[in-house]
């Protein structure tokens, strides 16, 4: 029997606000353990939240992203557990009347395009961090990120493999990036998610019982957890036995899925509307001054890039990943109006450099004025395109202007016609026998030829041009 | 009875409260008059009326997104039974 995987996400991203969502603490990454907490966020009796109105605005700007329908008046809820990272008790979120509900995100996994749909966008607050100790039983509690916003957004089970999730996860980044609300960090759990996977046989309605599935804190991480679990889960069906549901953790180390267990019970959250926080109401003129401020978003920039610079689709998906660097292309582009060239450029040379360090390039020495000047060298023979390469990851790092470095080098390519002819002459004269050779149609042998100009001129002649004049002057 | 002994049970277990068999006993007769109670507001129409979610009659209140100073740590911890450097201390939770 063939079965097919039923896949749901639910992505938290933590927003790029300066302050918390119901309070005035730091949301700033990376202080002493609870220097960033007040009684606000710390859940002291007769302390008041007030909401942070730019965390609205952000949830806004993705909900029109991906097309939601934005609630007019949205509540909060409390949701009520108990655990140690949770100082109140209960966590200010979202229930009955989310920000948004519906919208869709539009992926592309071997060239089908896709369509994701979304249940609902929310905001909330995060919680804190534990650190578990190593030799005692015992576990330290820092409340810096309790209370930094985050969006929740649930799709609809429309994914149907470990491919799509991550085609799915990506373009969600990509959005949120673009938009500056979020910096999609899966490593520093900016961007989390978890996932619920189900299997059921191919081309049945019924959906199979699900697993959630959590602690995937990278792409790959999403990818083999729930290739794993996914074969696990059609394994248990083959042999008769029934699929649990359950939470399940993923095992890095291992590669495996572990049951998590003793946390199923406490799915009885009690939500209720949160007394402390008064309704949002959203009128028609906030969401068009949101919408009238929203960037070009990636489809419609990787489109534009497609028509506008006659750049293959590949290309334009490459450049439009990230924000800063379409911007960049762009800037480019004004420089050096050749846009396959820049783009060959930025896809080989700078990618690789970015990659390596990890980088944004927006993070980095680079300008546009570098890429045009160096491509301007290579246009106008000044340099040989191995020798611009050889020069860009000095470039990169220092941010020195590509010529002064080609002439600290010595790199400058020899494209004087007269002085050049002069050394072709001298090597045409030197070797009479393989001119012979040529005469008599051998005409490979011009590629000794310009070995020797290359000889005499240590590298630095522009071999273009010595390949015409020796040409010009065996023919004559 | 609108609740049952097993409901109170499990409501107590979720808020980690602890009874002894008379307080289930009296609760579970308790709450059951309360609800009883409650059940009269079923009686009114309320088709087409839109839900309350805040007892005032007010929305949007918010602040800007500007960091104003937190507490020192030593106030935010002066209440924790076990801290240790400005961590709060508990018994582990994991594994």
């Amino acid at each position: 029997m063939e079965f097919e995987a039923v896949i749901g996400l639910e992505v938290h991203t933590q927003l790029l606000t300066e302050s918390k969502i119901f309070c005035g603490c730091s949301t700033k990454f990376g202080a002493p353990p609870n220097h960033h907490t007040c009684p606000v966020c710390t859940g002291m009796p007769g302390s008041l939240p007030v909401l942070n109105r730019r965390v609205v605005e952000f949830a806004l700007r993705l909900a029109l992203a991906v097309g939601a329908r934005i609630n007019p008046v949205c509540v909060f809820a409390r949701k009520h557990y108990f655990y140690p990272d949770l100082p109140k008790n209960y966590q200010i979120s979202q229930y009955e009347a989310p920000i948004a509900e519906g919208g869709a995100i539009e992926i592309e996994v071997d060239g089908q395009r896709k369509s994701i749909g979304l249940v609902r966008i929310h905001m909330e607050e995060d919680a804190g961090k534990l650190v578990h100790d190593e030799k005692r039983p015992v576990s330290y509690v820092d409340f810096n990120r309790t209370g930094v916003p985050l969006l929740e957004i649930v799709s609809e089970p429309d994914i149907r493999s470990p491919e799509e999730a991550v085609a799915y996860l990506k373009k969600l980044r990509t959005i949120v990036r673009y938009l500056g609300i979020c910096d999609g960090n899966m490593e520093e759990g900016s961007l989390r998610c978890d996932a619920n996977v189900s299997v059921r046989p191919k081309g049945s309605q019924e959906f199979g019982t699900k697993v959630e599935l959590k602690n995937m804190n990278s792409f790959r991480h999403v990818e083999r957890a729930l290739k794993y679990e996914i074969k696990r889960q059609i394994g248990l069906l083959l042999e008769g036995k029934e699929v649990v549901q359950e939470t399940r953790l993923f095992d890095e180390a291992k590669g495996v899925t572990h049951s998590m267990r003793g946390k199923e019970e406490a799915h009885d959250y009690r939500y209720f509307p949160d007394p402390d926080l008064v309704p949002v109401k959203i009128d028609p003129e906030w969401i068009e001054k949101v919408r009238s401020e929203l960037p070009e978003l990636p489809d419609a920039k990787k489109q534009r890039f497609i028509e506008e610079y006659g750049l293959p689709t590949y290309d334009a998906e490459i450049l439009t990943v990230s924000r800063p660097l379409a911007e960049f292309f762009e800037e480019c582009v004004k420089l050096f109006p050749q846009p396959k060239k820049v783009s060959n450029w930025l896809m080989t040379e700078v990618l690789r450099e970015l990659n390596r360090e990890g980088k944004e390039i927006d993070e980095t020495n680079l300008k546009p004025e570098h890429i045009a000047e160096l491509l301007k060298l290579v246009e106008d023979g000044v340099v040989s395109i191995t020798a611009a390469k050889k020069i860009f990851p000095e470039v990169y790092a220092t941010g020195r202007n590509p010529k002064e470095l080609v002439e600290e080098k010595g790199l400058r390519q020899e494209s004087d016609e007269g002085a050049l002819e002069a050394i072709c002459r001298e090597v045409l004269s030197e070797n009479p026998a393989e001119v012979e050779k040529y005469k008599s149609g051998k005409k490979g042998v011009i590629g000794f030829f310009v070995g020797q100009v290359m000889k005499k001129t240590r590298g630095k002649a522009n071999p273009k041009l010595v390949n015409q004049i020796l040409t010009r002057l065996l023919e004559a | 009875m609108a609740i049952s002994r097993e409901e109170v049970q499990h409501v107590a277990h979720l808020a980690r409260l602890e009874f002894s068999e008379a307080e289930l006993e009296r609760f579970t007769q308790e709450l059951s008059k309360i609800l009883d109670y409650m059940e009269k507001l079923s009686e009114l129409d309320t088709s087409g009326v839109e839900p309350t979610y805040h007892a005032l009659n007010l929305a949007n209140r918010f602040r800007e997104d500007e960091v104003r100073p937190s507490f020192p740590p030593e106030e935010i911890l002066s209440n924790a039974p076990q801290k240790e450097g400005t961590s709060f201390v508990v018994p582990r939770v994991i594994k």
